[in-house]
């Protein structure tokens, strides 16, 4: 285990510090590494490695060596041995077949060309996903490591000693990417292309047709589709984006600008408009040489669109393609596109409305099929001591009472295992500290006099406002107890305030500290230093914006990150800088501690995730996949899962434990700014800038809900303590909350639908609406419910 | 490629507007769900004479149009990368507005050195140029020397974020009055401003209202942030507050009205408040009896609306009532002036505040009655509190009066024989101990009426009254033939309460008349405001009504002569009026020399008649001119200086700080008046100055 550690560490620092932005494969989400340059952080592959180590190993061998990207080759290949071997000659073998296929195509010997290419297909499964280290060798070292690093990332390290980690590995190995082992020839082909090397990727654009014939193509396919017969419409409609943006993109990279216009101002019309900006970054695409470097072009060139059809629909499309002749189509399909097949009826426009939208496509069905412990960890038994004697006096009665719903919510869980909820020690956690019981003891008590919420019963909203800020707040987190309010700013500083009377006191120095009698009962309260008390601290150490806080669960550390690529760990004992975790390099913007302490998570503009530990500078696990910048980061409830929302439309749950991807979720239709899980660890609700709120079961994998009613970007979301509510926050200064039992109520959980994947979403979101409530000119930046079950919001005035 | 030149023939400027997609509303909206809705791409490209321009601008002349042409493009391309990017950052920022920091962000992460020196503003002006044929869009950077920098004086420190939760109130009330974190400060400004903005016939107003205000804001700089009244309520707050404290009785009347029936002032609550207690602590140093009576006025008509809860507010209030009741002197003059029908009305107010809002918690009600208890028990007490004692204390009900007043009866009576019958010590005291026993009288008999069995003996009156007993025997004889009536008499009193108020302006009118406040337009313009006094006065004795009942007790011995006086006044000849009144005759004069002073005031110009009421102050001002000029010429007398000092103090000194500031602010109006004014406020305590 050591030595897979150390492995991958060095390749991290081994990445070249090439320019960043010209060679960003933004393809999965690794670019970070590359993009990292100069600094000795651990780039893509620092997932495998990270992998590798998982959570529980200590040191990751010291200092980080300087070997070769190469090395971390070996594990990779080491791990889908079957597959490997064959594969080493493949990259030649597979440039012959293309070339031929090719031939084959302009003869118009369709039937040969069919044949081949089935042929071809098979060999590639048989391939599977090593044909991407082995393609990768092609390419260069450092394709290959990059590569190797998805391959590790997404599926657990290969090579990785934890032996529950490698059995799962060697299928998912396998398939060598984070979709899964759902269609092992495409995901290959996938990865062939998934190399940073701009022309190797658009390599595949080069068999060009006519050029003037793209819009009679094109045209010709939306005749079809218009006129084909309702129920296959709006399936078919799905490939008109994907199809338009790779005939754009085969103009352009073939040099023909004019009639790439053209075809730009023909047919961007038709477009659904959730995809314009995405349009709007094509249209300014108009030479070859600005593909280079160009990240959204890379996504598309590098992953497949993915598209949900019926068998029927997919056989029409394909008989009106081999009857037209219409290779051009008909390659772009073959090559760029991955249809998701499923038999039954077609769906219908509003089920494909709701999953469509993300860069990508939809997620494919099998995507989301892997077991999720959605439940609760059981919590540690803490004997509560009954002594409160005005308690005891004045609910003699109450109590009993009161103990009951709680023993619905809390205790049921903690008496027997939930059924769901993973092993107790799956993700090793820290150990309770004493002061961890005391706060747990008073969460219980506060619990007590919890508020319920419900329809009837709506939480009062209490509503801080940051005055002067100058539209420079950035980041806001409140303790779980309510106690503290940490704002990140745009200047670089983190503050923090205290809401309650309690002044924020920092430790004594040193020198005073050794005089203190270190016997007495109160040392706790002698070590603070009664000078430095005041309601707000200060803490500098960034040097750009910050754009995520998250205080640790026991309120003794406070993690910022910032725009300067760096998370930073401070003390809430001295208010100072603890740590600095470097290894993003590019804006950080997120990041949020475990519910447990310890771990904690942040994503940012490189486009991956981080798993770290406080006590390691470098990240435990990564999570790439994700197509464009990870937004906004959260904890499951049970530590076992992360979840993140990115810009490129899709939102992702990860697995801690191995660092899959367990969940894609799509339907939103723009970046997603907010998520967060519901208490009992079934329920995701995710907020974008198209102000809507989706609402997802993890459990089956389905989206549950959709919440409109927003005008702008959902910058905060939070469930209420039991779950009844979720509060949603704006940057159309309007806080909503909704009704969240309700939404969750008649959960369409039957078999069909979760076989499927066909979602039919109640129409009216407007019922759920419990309530909305404006601030003047305040967007809320965040959402809290403190143990009682008020609302504290917050946010910074801005006049307009 | 700076900002610094960019041309442009086809596309006006470089707005990034037309080349990223900025949050120009469509932008940010446009990623809803609405289908309706169509990108509208813009495929603006920089002109090519831009590049010509930037090249000339590095020193390069000739320039290939094909490689303008291809940098255009690749510019325009960058251009428009940068600006997606910088839109990710503005995002994240949580901002609606692109800032140029944000450029600098996505420069940075192109790995390009950012733009320094763009921050400053919040938008860069593109100006235009023409000639020659070619348009010109640029910045224009302005050279700037460095030494005016370095010499101009550092702009203000910019205020540090700070944080503002409602809660945060909340914590405060728990420690401190709810109130005293909210009025003040904020509206200070403002209203100060449109006082100043107001029409000069506000003016009386203006200035009453900015004492409590300016003295009860001790200018502490808060966030503007807290409870900001809104422009029509602040307006409503100003008016009703000049209203209140101004000279115009009908004004006054429909303002109180307001207050008293208005649905929705309880936003103003705690302004109200504040308003009163600063404005009772101001005027009681000040001695201005007018200004107390308003102030009491308005707290009725707090109390009187519905639709306020005032218990928040009461911790406030009490103290003010308290002070109108007890306070040793109320009044520049107490030989003359009528304070004790203040008093009267402040302890009904008290009766009724504790009748509504004593609870056993707050024992509002045992400490009120402990307070006045030890006031009046203490022997050192002067006649003035003794009498707001006592009747406090009546308010409050025939069972107090029966457990506090009546054991202490004896004793109060040989007090006040002492004084009555004892020699001639001070005007003040007999006029005191004249008051304390009629209302003794008043208050006990009807009590006593019921205790007692019918046959009334004087000596056992006397027995167990000492030397009130007679009076007291008559009294309640009369009591129990009126028993009947009596009930209807106190309950109307109670309701009438409307009705002192006017006894109240007029037991002043009669005395004070030439200077008190109230009146204090009188001095000049006695006829107006007196005249409809006295004609509401004049009604008044006729009337046998329950109104009546208070009046007499309260001028009982010298009932006639006051009535007499206010008619002789009605008559108007101030001499005349003068001469009429038998037992205030003494005082009568010293009216007089009043009534000189503020006329004095009046005899300097012509002009007299603004000036006259600048120097009667805030208070007049406006109305006072024809009339004021009629009086002031019969009694004027020469010296203008020394009279303002004594006469209108009482009104300088009821306008306060509010007249220190008026004076400073505006003294020009009235020429020499004024400034007399504004030397007053230091010397307002002495009245007989004079000549």
């Amino acid at each position: 285990m050591a030595a897979l550690a150390e492995e991958q560490t060095e390749v991290a620092v081994k990445l070249e510090p090439e320019g960043p932005p010209t060679l960003l494969p933004p393809q999965t989400g690794d670019s970070a590494g590359e993009g990292g340059g100069g600094t000795t952080n651990n780039g893509p592959n620092g997932g495998g490695g990270n992998v590798a180590a998982s959570s529980s190993a200590g040191g990751d061998g010291g200092t980080p060596k300087p070997s070769v990207a190469v090395s971390a080759v070996a594990p990779a290949g080491a791990a889908p041995v079957p597959a490997a071997a064959p594969e080493a000659g493949a990259p030649h073998d597979r440039q012959t077949l293309l070339a031929v296929l090719q031939f084959l195509r302009q003869s118009n010997l369709r039937e040969a060309e069919e044949a081949l290419r089935r042929e071809a297909r098979l060999l590639e499964e048989a391939v599977a996903g090593s044909g991407a280290p082995g393609e990768a060798d092609g390419a260069g070292a450092e394709t290959a490591s990059a590569l190797l690093s998805r391959v590790t990332a997404s599926a657990p390290g290969p090579a990785a000693p934890d032996p529950p980690v490698s059995g799962a590995s060697g299928s998912a190995a396998v398939s060598g990417l984070a979709t899964g082992p759902a269609a092992p020839g495409k995901v290959g082909s996938v990865a062939v292309e998934d190399q940073p090397d701009v022309s190797a990727v658009l390599s595949a654009y080069n068999q060009q047709g006519d050029p003037t014939m793209y819009e009679e193509y094109y045209s010709g396919l939306k005749h079809f589709i218009e006129c084909s017969l309702d129920c296959h419409r709006a399936e078919l409609s799905q490939l008109f984006y994907p199809l338009f943006v790779h005939m754009y993109l085969e103009l352009v990279y073939n040099q023909h600008e004019n009639e790439a216009k053209s075809f730009f101002e023909k047919f961007h019309g038709d477009q659904e408009c959730y995809y314009q900006d995405d349009l709007r970054v094509l249209s300014s695409l108009t030479k070859k040489e600005h593909m280079k470097g160009n990240e959204t072009m890379l996504d598309f060139r590098t992953s497949k669109f993915v598209l949900r059809i019926s068998r029927d629909s997919y056989q029409l499309l394909k008989r009106h393609l081999q009857e037209k002749q219409n290779n051009q189509i008909w390659n772009i399909v073959q090559e760029h596109l991955y249809i998701d097949i499923f038999d039954g009826m077609p769906r219908s426009k509003q089920q494909i409305d709701a999953m469509v939208g993300s860069l990508a496509g939809e997620a494919k069905r099998e995507a989301n099929k892997s077991k999720v412990f959605f439940g609760l960890l059981k919590e540690p038994e803490i004997e509560v001591p009954l002594d409160d004697e005005d308690e005891e006096g004045e609910n003699e009665e109450g109590k009993p009472k009161k103990k009951k719903p709680k023993k619905d919510s809390i205790g049921s869980k903690s008496k027997k295992q939930d059924p769901n909820a993973p092993p107790q020690n799956r993700i090793p956690l820290p150990e309770l500290k004493d002061s961890d019981k005391l706060d747990k003891i008073m969460n219980m008590k506060e619990t007590t006099k919890r508020v319920r919420l419900g329809p009837d019963c709506l939480p009062s909203i209490c509503f801080y406002t940051f005055l002067n800020a100058y539209q420079g707040l950035t980041a806001v987190d409140v303790t779980d107890d309510s106690s503290l309010i940490a704002g990140g700013f745009a200047d670089s500083t983190v503050r923090v305030w205290s809401v309650t009377p309690k002044k924020l006191r920092s430790v004594k120095q040193a020198a005073d500290l050794s005089l203190i009698d270190k016997e007495s009962d109160d040392v706790l309260e002698r070590i603070m230093d009664e000078k430095t008390a005041s309601e707000l601290k200060i803490l500098y150490g960034h040097s750009g914006p910050v754009y995520g806080a998250s205080f640790s669960p026991d309120r003794n550390y406070l993690l910022s990150s910032s725009e300067d690529g760096t998370v930073r760990l401070w003390s809430l004992q001295t208010f100072t800088c603890l740590v600095g975790y470097k290894g993003h390099n590019y804006p950080v913007w997120d990041t949020q501690f475990s519910p447990y302490g310890y771990y904690f998570v942040s994503g940012g503009h490189d486009r991956v995730a981080r798993l770290w530990a406080t006590d390691h500078y470098q990240p435990l696990r990564i999570f790439a996949g994700h197509l464009a910048d990870v937004n906004c980061t959260r904890f499951h409830p049970n530590s076992n899962y992360v979840a993140t929302g990115s810009a490129d439309r899709t939102v992702r749950l990860w697995d801690v434990l191995n660092g899959n991807c367990v969940r894609i979720f799509t339907g939103h239709k723009g970046p997603i700014h907010s998520l967060t899980f519901s208490p009992n660890g079934r329920f995701l609700a995710t907020g974008a800038t198209d102000g809507r709120v989706l609402l997802w079961d993890i459990g089956h994998g389905l989206m549950v809900g959709e919440l409109k009613g927003h005008s702008d970007t959902v910058c905060s979301l939070r469930f209420s303590r039991d779950g009844e509510i979720l509060a949603s926050g704006s940057m159309d200064n309007t806080v909503r909350l909704w009704d969240a039992i309700k939404a969750f109520e008649d959960l369409e959980t039957d078999d069909f639908t979760t076989a499927t994947g066909h979602i039919n979403l109640p129409e009216n979101s407007q019922e759920l609406l419990l309530g909305t409530y404006m601030t003047k000119s305040t967007p809320v930046v965040h959402l809290h419910f403190t143990r009682r079950n008020l609302v504290l919001a917050a946010g910074a005035y801005s006049p307009q | 490629m700076t900002a610094s030149c960019i041309s442009g023939s086809r596309h006006r400027g470089l707005h990034l507007s037309a080349l990223g997609h900025l949050p120009s509303g469509e932008g940010r909206r446009g990623s809803r769900m609405a289908e309706e809705k169509k990108l509208k791409l813009s495929n603006t490209v920089l002109p090519s004479e831009s590049m010509k321009v930037v090249a000339e601008s590095m020193g390069i002349a000739q320039i290939q149009e094909e490689t303008c042409q291809l940098l255009t493009d690749e510019v325009s391309y960058r251009i428009k990368e940068i600006a997606q990017d910088a839109l990710k950052f503005m995002h994240m920022g949580k901002r609606q507005k692109l800032t140029t920091s944000d450029i600098d962000y996505a420069l940075k992460l192109k790995n390009v050195e950012p733009l320094y020196g763009f921050h400053a503003q919040e938008f860069i002006p593109f100006r235009f140029a023409s000639g020659g044929g070619r348009e010109l869009y640029f910045y224009e950077e302005k050279e700037v020397d460095l030494s005016d920098i370095i010499n101009t004086p550092l702009p203000r420190v910019p205020l540090d974020v700070c944080l503002k939760a409602p809660k945060e109130q909340q914590k405060a009330e728990a420690t401190e009055p709810l109130k005293s974190a909210k009025p003040g400060q904020e509206e200070d400004g403002p209203l100060k401003g449109k006082g100043q903005g107001a029409t000069p016939a506000d003016g009386k107003g203006k200035e009453k209202k900015a004492p409590p205000l300016l003295e009860g804001a001790p200018l502490r700089l808060k966030p503007r942030s807290i409870h900001e009244l809104s422009v029509e309520q602040q307006l409503y707050y100003k008016e009703i507050t000049e209203a209140c404290v101004g000279s115009c009785e009908a004004k006054r009347a429909e303002a109180l009205q307001s207050i008293a029936t208005d649905p929705g002032l309880y936003q103003m609550l705690p302004r109200f408040s504040t308003f009163i207690s600063e404005g009772v602590r101001v005027n009681v140093v000040q001695n201005n009896l007018a200004l107390l009576i308003y102030l009491m006025r308005m707290v009725k008509a707090l109390m009187d609306n519905p639709t306020l809860y005032l218990e928040k507010y009461v911790h406030e209030l009490i103290p003010a009532v308290m002070t109108c009741i007890v306070s040793r002197q109320l009044c520049l003059r107490p030989d003359v002036d009528n304070h004790w029908a203040l008093r009267d009305f402040a302890a009904r107010l008290v009766a009724q505040i504790c009748k509504h809002f004593s609870t056993t918690t707050n024992n509002i009600q045992s400490r009120i009655t402990k307070t006045f208890t030890k006031s009046w028990v203490d022997e050192k007490t002067p006649w003035t509190t003794r009498y707001g004692s006592i009747a406090g204390l009546a308010e409050l009900g025939h069972d107090v009066i029966k457990t506090l007043i009546l054991p202490r009866l004896q004793q109060e009576g040989e007090r006040i024989r002492g004084v009555l019958d004892g020699p001639v010590l001070s005007n003040i005291d007999r006029i005191g101990a004249d008051h304390v026993q009629s209302l003794l009288l008043k208050h006990c008999a009807p009590v006593l009426a019921k205790l007692r069995p019918p046959p009334d003996n004087q000596d056992a009156y006397r027995a167990e009254f000492g030397s009130l007993g007679p009076l007291l025997c008559s009294h309640v004889v009369k009591a129990r033939a009126q028993a009947a009536l009596q009930a209807q008499q106190v309950n109307r009193t109670t309701l009438t309460i409307t009705q002192p108020r006017p006894t109240l302006t007029l037991s002043q009118a009669p005395q004070p008349g030439p200077r008190t406040p109230g009146l204090l337009k009188v001095p000049g313009s006695i006829a107006l405001p007196v005249q409809t006094l006295v004609s509401a006065r004049a009604a008044a004795p006729p009337q046998p009504s329950p109104p009546p009942t208070k009046f007499i007790v309260m001028s009982s011995s010298s009932s006639a002569s006051s009535t007499q006086q206010v008619l002789s006044l009605s008559t108007s000849a101030p001499g005349s009026g003068s001469t009429t009144t038998s037992p205030v005759t003494t005082t009568v004069p010293s009216v007089q020399p009043i009534v000189k002073l503020v006329s004095t005031a009046t005899s300097a110009p012509p002009s007299t008649a603004p000036s006259g009421p600048g120097s009667v102050q805030k208070y007049i001002v406006v109305s006072l001119p024809p009339t004021g000029e009629g009086k002031g010429g019969p009694t004027s007398h020469p010296s203008p200086a020394p009279p303002p000092t004594s006469a209108p103090s009482p009104l300088g000194v009821s306008a306060l700080c509010g007249g220190k500031l008026e004076a400073g602010e505006s003294p020009p109006p009235a020429p020499g008046t004024p400034k007399a004014n504004g030397s007053q406020p230091p010397g307002c305590g002495s009245p007989p100055p004079a000549p």
